[in-house]
């Protein structure tokens, strides 16, 4: 084990940041090639962690502890477990090959562009590590102002607009959240995630709590709890009907940020679901499940038909990912081992491949400078190269077997027929439609002829855009036939989810409950009577 | 060393001519042809090469099914998909075929597609459509089989949008690939409930327990018919029946090699495939069995009906290529499963070699495909049309020749086994009569009569023989291809049933009367066979030989049933009116425009702006005006006195109101 490994993985972009500043801001070549090897040291660190993870363990793995604020008690405490590591992977992944993307397509203030990158990278990490509510909140709000200066200062047309309602969007479920852990804090007395003892401090985890019955919510009160922090990840997924912020924040957003936001930033919402939702608030999530399947299948078809229909590229690729997060939702609510191992899966899927897309529209973007589908047209004459490697990840985001975003979907789907086929017959209904806005797209884009006189002497890929791309396409392919490799590390941790979500009914009554002044409902205190009537007559 | 080197190491076969895609796609566009050729017709050949070593062993061995585990692709809790790959009686058939004429069309393809743009790419994807195709009939699971049904999906989407400048043929890929999903979708939903059912997608255990299932009764939707009716949904997408048979004639697009191996031979058969190695689920879905059957039965006489009045060479192939898969979805569905593959394999001869001859005679006119605009083809291209008359006789069911034997014993079966009422048989021996109809239609019309084309603008030419060496096996396999049942007609064994006897045992429906009674039975029916396709054959030679103005003025006569025909009952175009623009225009109008544009974000800007506007009005009391921050002093002062003594004031307002 390598200790502070994770607050190294969290704090080296922003020591990275900090050596970024005193170059001068217009050498760009230097800021470049500084931010580059800033993020490939950090794609190092996380392969370094991948490699000395444990497989087939499913707790938290090398955690860090500190305390941080005595009361309320706030700790500084970092944990990985199989899900959350290959987040972080996919995380320290998509940042050097946005570095990458963004090499010559962005020219003013380009050193504030890759400080905002790195600390992007800072927060969404952090954001995926931490096991105390608090600070979890913390390097979520983080991430949010990069995010936002990234659309807003180096974005297109509406940027300013985008920007906004992003970070509104973002603000108004946060909020919510903040809301729910403070509550959560006064039912329990702690932030802590993870069941731990430390010290005299004796700070056990809500988790921990809850899973031995010492904390018991009313239904009342766990909906409502539930329902706060679930409103903020619903909102990042985005959930239908909570998506209209994505397609405005991706098309405006630069291709860097668009590739962040697909590929990492909407995962922030479903990692929330696992992490949060339904190990804290089992029987709400239960409670919920039939609604919130309900608004992922909506979203599933729904995104699927607007996006079939956009004129607009980056707003198809955008719909899509309402579309296919929908998937990951699904799966999740379905609580089954499957489903829930195939949400996991697709999170990192969708991340390459619609990261991969976004990578190309902005490359179609630098040459063209629209994103207008009728502005393009038989591009695969001019651009054989790009058109293949846009087929390639096509072929993988609708789902084809042996690329990456099959695997996921299929076990979404196989899961969640087990529980309730009509869920899966519902939500298949998208792998028609995803490959009717695919190919569409496709064809409108590259095949016939040429109409527009400015696309004959489009220039084809560049080495550097090659290497972007092959590095992508290899990922997937890579990830359609070893998935074995990844879900052997997930699986753990994605069948701990499950576990943490059965209780144990006897305890739940037994213990007397902490600081809950809005709990004490009737019902539960005459079943501690009777529990101790039962106790005593034998 | 293992003693069965071949099939320990099964994953060779397909991997090879992955190989040569990958290494043509990737490198390809700088090399001259014959490089790209040695690449591409090596890693096939090689891969036919090591399936007949595979057979051999298999053979060597005493047919044990072979079954080999190489590693795990899926995993997740109780689920597995390994990329297993088996071979057994039906994979001996299947791989022979697809690796054999795969081949055979490969080296037709090199002399086609000579001058043709794009040469790397095109055998880059008609290998890669191998390397699926294999996958597909090796796989020894579900999952693994739904690799090549999708990827086969792929490389014919690829290659019927190959003229991708050309919208009608991006167009068409586009649709191929669409409607297949479409089937896809069944087959998956299939996948799930069998898991669902049996724990596993792997096809000896699961085959194992559904055999133990009991049987459901006719009507009764239970698992396994629920289960079989999503798979042959799923075969019906990939195969082309009824309702989901429309890209296929579009699929005509395509460079003609790959109508002959993607669209004839080969990957339109996976789904026949699919049927006969799920055989024992069917079996136990009548009701399943039945709806087979009759979709079938429909589509093969409907997809004929289409045949006779086209005009596209290609068409009227890819309606009788429709029409013919219907007759083996019939045989299996009458649970004459040797004979639908027995029909798959002759059809796979015949059809490839009518493609490729077609090719032939198109490659001679110069790329016209209107058979109006031929004519009296036979003396400059002899060997063309030899060989199209060969595969012609063999699809009309003429003694001897392949399809008769194929065609004879499905016909057979549907009469022996359809419950008394003999609809089935009926409408596939007027299918048989239709296409002995069609098929001798074109063969007239092509090289026959006068030639109805500018004979200075159009230089006839026979084609290299490297189109002509395929097509003169592939004639001898079309009419010895069928031989293997020659010794049934004098109450021999049936060799070809005998041998696939493992894999359908005990399963194909008994025969009930006895052995006599049976084979004279079968001599009759053959010989009502023969005399329909003779029937066909001589109403086309009196309307196109003997009569050429009579077919225009038959036409004219029955206006309305030649137009529906002729536009193919309209059916594409009702799909279009009622599914594809529907969708559309809801997706537009409705569900982007108004509920996301107008109703969601409307909402969202409306809160926006209404905080914005609450926001603005408060603004205005910060005016930095001196005087009016007096007055809302005052009126704070007034407030804060009026709430502090509001229990004495209380009376007072009391009084006062009174």
């Amino acid at each position: 084990m390598t200790p502070g490994l994770l607050s190294v993985l969290i704090f080296f972009p922003a020591c990275g940041v900090l050596a970024l500043l005193p170059l001068r801001s217009d050498d760009h070549t230097w800021i470049r090639r500084l931010a580059l090897t800033i993020s490939l040291i950090e794609f190092g660190f996380s392969l370094w962690l991948l490699r000395n993870a444990r497989i087939g363990w499913s707790g938290y793995q090398f955690q860090e502890f500190a305390t941080w604020i005595h009361y309320p008690p706030i700790n500084y405490h970092l944990g990985v477990d199989g899900i959350s590591l290959f987040l972080v992977l996919l995380t320290t992944l998509l940042t050097p090959i946005s570095i990458l993307a963004s090499w010559s397509s962005i020219s003013h203030r380009v050193k504030e562009f890759f400080i905002m990158l790195l600390l992007l990278e800072v927060g969404v990490v952090g954001v995926f590590l931490s096991l105390d509510l608090f600070l979890f909140f913390l390097f979520w709000e983080v991430m949010l102002i990069p995010m936002a200066f990234l659309i807003g200062i180096w974005g297109h047309e509406r940027r300013v607009y985008a920007a906004v309602k992003f970070v509104l969007y973002t603000m108004a479920g946060s909020i919510l959240m903040l809301v729910g852990i403070i509550w959560l804090y006064n039912s329990t007395g702690t932030f802590d995630l993870a069941g731990f003892h430390y010290g005299k401090f004796d700070v056990a985890g809500v988790q921990e709590l809850l899973q031995a019955g010492v904390l018991s919510l009313s239904p009342r009160t766990e909906m409502l709890l539930f329902l706060s922090f679930f409103l903020a990840f619903a909102i990042k997924v985005p959930l239908f009907p909570l998506h209209t912020w994505l397609p405005d924040a991706h098309v405006e957003a630069p291709t860097a940020g668009s590739v962040m936001l697909a590929g990492v930033l909407l995962k922030m919402g479903t990692y929330g679901m696992l992490r949060f939702c339904l190990p804290l608030f089992p029987e709400a999530a239960h409670r919920a499940a039939p609604w919130v399947a309900a608004l992922a299948i909506v979203g599933i078809i729904y995104g699927a038909l607007v996006a079939m229909v956009q004129p607009n590229l980056k707003k198809l690729v955008a719909y899509s990912s309402v579309s296919h997060l929908g998937f990951v939702v699904l799966g999740i609510f379905a609580f089954n081992n499957i489903s829930i191992q195939g949400a996991v899966y697709q999170m990192l899927a969708h991340g390459i491949s619609t990261g991969a897309l976004f990578l190309l529209v902005g490359m179609l973007y630098d040459r063209r400078h629209t994103f207008e589908m009728s502005e393009f047209g038989g591009l695969a004459m001019p651009m054989p190269k790009l058109a293949a490697f846009f087929l390639f990840v096509a072929l993988s985001s609708l789902g084809l077997p042996i690329l990456n975003g099959f695997v996921g979907e299929y076990l979404i789907l196989l899961g969640t027929y087990q529980v309730h086929w009509t869920w899966a017959a519902w939500a298949a209904t998208g792998v028609i439609l995803s490959a009717c806005y695919l190919l569409w797209a496709y064809q409108r884009v590259f095949f016939g002829e040429i109409t527009h006189d400015k696309n004959r002497t489009l220039p084809d890929i560049s080495s550097r855009e090659r290497g972007i791309l092959i590095a992508m396409a290899v990922i997937t392919l890579w990830m359609g036939i070893g998935s074995a490799y990844i879900i052997r590390r997930t699986a753990g941790s994605s069948q701990a989810v499950l576990d943490q979500m059965t209780r144990p009914q006897m305890h739940e009554a037994a213990t007397p409950k902490l600081r809950t002044p809005q709990d004490a409902t009737p019902r539960t205190a005459q079943r501690t009577q009777l529990a101790a009537e039962r106790l005593g007559t034998r | 060393m293992p003693t069965q080197p071949m099939l320990e190491y099964l994953w060779i076969i397909p991997l090879l001519p992955l190989v040569g895609s990958a290494i043509n796609g990737l490198f390809g566009a700088k090399w001259s042809n014959a490089i790209v050729n040695s690449v591409a017709l090596g890693s096939t050949g090689l891969s036919f090469l090591c399936a007949l070593e595979a057979v051999r062993e298999f053979f060597a061995q005493g047919q044990v099914l072979v079954r080999r585990e190489y590693f795990d692709w899926i995993i997740a809790g109780n689920f597995r998909a390994g990329f297993d790959l088996q071979m057994d009686q039906l994979t001996v058939v299947m791989v022979l075929v697809v690796t054999g004429v795969g081949f055979l069309i490969h080296i037709y393809s090199t002399g086609y597609m000579a001058h043709e743009g794009g040469y790397y790419r095109f055998f880059s994807y008609l290998n890669l459509f191998m390397f699926f195709m294999l996958i597909l009939v090796l796989a020894a699971n579900y999952v693994l089989l739904f690799v090549g049904w999708e990827g086969v999906g792929l490389a014919s989407y690829l290659l019927i949008g190959f003229y991708f400048l050309r919208k009608s043929a991006s167009d068409a890929g586009k649709k191929a690939f669409i409607v297949n999903r479409i089937g896809d979708f069944g087959f998956m939903l299939g996948m799930f409930l069998l898991f669902r059912t049996f724990g596993t997608l792997d096809f000896t255990t699961l085959f194992a327990k559904a055999g133990q299932w009991p049987a459901e009764a006719m009507g009764v939707y239970g698992t396994l018919t629920i289960a079989s009716l999503l798979l042959f949904m799923g075969a019906c997408g990939k195969s082309a029946q009824l309702p989901l048979y429309v890209w296929l004639p579009d699929a005509m697009e395509g460079p003609t090699p790959v109508s002959a191996l993607i669209h004839a031979a080969t990957m339109v058969t996976a789904g026949v495939y699919v049927v006969a190695r799920s055989n024992i689920l069917f079996v136990h879905a009548p009701t399943a069995m039945f709806v087979v059957a009759v979709v079938g039965c429909a589509t093969a006489f409907f997809a004929a009906t289409i045949g006779l009045v086209q005009t596209d060479i290609k068409k009227v192939l890819a309606y009788s290529t429709v029409s013919q898969l219907g007759y083996m979805f019939l045989a299996c569905g009458v649970g004459a499963f040797s004979a639908g593959i027995f029909h798959l394999m002759t059809h796979a001869f015949f059809k490839a070699l009518l493609f490729l001859a077609a090719g032939s005679v198109i490659h001679a006119m110069g790329g016209e495909q209107d058979m109006r605009k031929m004519g009296g083809l036979w003396k400059t291209i002899p060997w063309t049309f030899a060989t199209m008359l060969i595969a012609t006789l063999a699809i009309a069911g003429i003694p001897l020749f392949a399809g008769f034997f194929s065609k004879d014993a499905i016909l057979f079966a549907a009469f022996q086994n359809s419950g008394g009422s003999h609809i089935l048989y009926i409408f596939g021996l007027l299918t048989a009569l239709l296409t002995s109809f069609y098929m001798f239609r074109l063969i007239f019309l092509t090289f026959s009569g006068k030639q109805r084309f500018d004979e200075h603008k159009v230089h006839i030419h026979e084609s290299p023989w490297s189109m002509l060496g395929p097509l003169v096996i592939l004639a001898l396999l079309s009419i010895f291809g069928g031989w293997f049942a020659l010794p049934t007609f004098f109450q021999g064994p049936d060799y070809f049933s005998n041998f696939l006897a493992p894999i359908f045992a005990g399963r194909e429906l008994a025969e009930t009367t006895s052995e006599v009674l049976v084979h004279q039975l079968e001599l009759i029916l053959a010989g009502v066979a023969v005399a329909s396709a003779l029937l066909g054959w001589a109403v086309a030679y009196w309307l196109y030989v003997k009569r050429p103005g009579k077919p225009e003025r038959l036409a004219k006569s029955m206006a309305g049933v030649y137009n529906t025909l002729l536009n193919k009952y309209y059916v594409d175009e009702l799909y279009a009116a009622v599914i594809v623009r529907p969708l559309v225009w809801l997706s537009t109008n409705v569900l982007w425009k108004t509920v996301d544009a107008g109703v969601i974000d409307g909402t969202v800007n409306g809160i926006a702006q209404g905080t914005g506007v609450v926001g603005d009005q408060v603004r205005q009391t910060q005016s930095g005006n001196t005087r009016s921050y007096a007055v809302w002093v005052l009126v704070g002062a007034i407030l804060v006195i009026a709430v502090i003594f509001w229990p004495i004031l209380k009376p007072v307002a009391g009084m006062a109101q009174r």
